[in-house]
């Protein structure tokens, strides 16, 4: 009994290392079919169970991504000025915001399909972009383009762009605008009044 | 009055507006990260939109939307997707890009065809990717590259140079020629294209509603951030990244 488990406690830390390891374009394509694979076989996702999309991407999505390298470029040369703990704050706060557009996109799916652009890289990139395309009947298909960077823990998403507009750098206009009137502070306090308000909205869905 | 205060005033008179951007040189508005000197006006044509758009036109793309099987929604987007053709043809030949022209000919003669009047992208199942070009892009490769935000009421959002674009792709668009056969086929064609437009948007307006801080602001940028890409024909080159 002992020895199984060990061996298969080890298996996990092999397969966990091999994740680790996996070249980019195949963790973007391993990620994307696994998630459609889920929404595909969810009626509620479908519908427009919000609460349902946020825990799927939370659970599947979220462990790819570098939030803090996402709210770094959202906020733009401001960054700088925030203490690192302003920084844990932002990071927190847009990371939820950020989860929710991902989510609301995904209750949208209707059975399109994902193709995998052509992808090259050389052995020593750390910074890669995988191209995607999403195709449905009678509509242009839409670009998805994921930018990913190579760290200790494994390649990890750093912005997405759909019809190339960066869902990251579309907010750096409205946080300036932000930071000038309130400051930092200011900032965090309105993407944190956002996401509250939008709290709101999913207890009001959970109600019905 | 410096530019950043011109530009953040949201409710400045337009006659203010007008006299501002005159005031405001090439090089204050380069300071700036987005191009928007006529926000004032912008913002007032974005609230019009948005009542015309919750009144009248969200209902009607909604119900179309509702009533309209899959593979009727497939042809229509087919078919105006084949008169589109028309217009690519015409701009990746203006822009130079003679192998899309050649590509984009080569669909609108198949669907044309074997796709029965453009019903069915036939040329897309035989691996003949469009090149979307319209003539706002053109004047974007001959050089007109940074131009002011505008946001019209209808036709949403454009810059000064896709204003003018616009209006010589309607020109070059075959579903306004119609008008010498008849006005009211030409009529039903711009509006069925208009509504199938707005109906194939409207996943995304819970997505815009709820990502956004300031909605405005949000499409102004998603706007220019999707011009910046088709001009680049995909593949723009990096923003600069503040962690370098």
């Amino acid at each position: 009994m002992m020895k199984k488990l060990i061996v298969l406690a080890f298996a996990m830390l092999l397969a966990s290392l091999a994740l680790a390891q996996e070249a980019p374009d195949a963790l973007v394509r391993q990620v994307t079919e696994e998630v459609l694979e889920i929404v595909r076989k969810d009626k509620d996702i479908q519908n427009g169970n919000a609460r349902k999309a946020v825990d799927l991407v939370d659970a599947k999505v979220i462990p790819h991504f570098n939030f803090q390298h996402m709210t770094a470029l959202a906020v733009g040369k401001d960054w700088r000025k925030a203490s690192p703990q302003q920084q844990q704050q932002l990071t927190s706060e847009f990371k939820t915001l950020l989860v929710r557009t991902y989510s609301n996109a995904l209750t949208g799916y209707k059975n399109q399909k994902v193709v995998y652009r052509p992808f090259r890289m050389n052995p020593g990139d750390t910074e890669v972009v995988v191209r995607t395309e999403v195709q449905q009947p009678g509509n242009q298909p839409v670009q998805i383009d994921y930018s990913l960077e190579k760290l200790d823990a494994g390649w990890k998403v750093y912005d997405v762009s759909v019809a190339g507009i960066s869902l990251v750098t579309n907010y750096r206009d409205q946080f300036g605008h932000e930071v000038r009137n309130g400051g930092i502070d200011g900032l965090i306090k309105a993407i944190a009044a956002k996401n509250k308000s939008l709290e709101g909205n999913l207890a009001k869905a959970d109600g019905k | 009055m410096t530019g950043e205060i011109m530009m953040r005033k949201r409710r400045a008179g337009l006659a203010g507006l007008i006299a501002g951007a005159l005031i405001l040189s090439g090089s204050a508005l380069a300071q700036q990260p987005v191009n928007d000197p006529f926000e004032g006006f912008n913002r007032a044509m974005f609230a019009v939109n948005e009542g015309l758009d919750t009144v009248a036109i969200k209902p009607i793309a909604q119900a179309y939307d509702f009533v309209t099987p899959l593979p009727v929604r497939a042809g229509v987007g087919d078919f105006f997707g084949n008169v589109l053709d028309v217009r690519n043809v015409l701009n990746n030949t203006l822009q130079g890009k003679l192998s899309d022209a050649g590509v984009d000919l080569g669909r609108l003669l198949i669907n044309s065809t074997i796709g029965i009047f453009g019903l069915f992208d036939v040329a897309s199942e035989l691996g003949l990717q469009r090149h979307d070009e319209d003539f706002g892009q053109t004047l974007a490769v001959w050089g007109w590259e940074d131009s002011s935000f505008l946001f019209w009421p209808l036709v949403g959002p454009r810059t000064v140079r896709d204003t003018g674009g616009l209006i010589v792709d309607i020109y070059t668009d075959p579903t306004w020629y119609m008008i010498n056969k008849s006005v009211a086929t030409r009529n039903s064609l711009v509006a069925l294209r208009f509504i199938d437009v707005r109906a194939s948007l409207l996943p995304s307006d819970k997505v815009v509603d709820e990502a956004a801080l300031d909605k405005y602001a949000y499409v102004r940028d998603a706007y220019l951030q999707r011009r910046r890409n088709q001009i680049f024909d995909g593949s723009p080159p990096r923003l600069e990244d503040v962690l370098d």
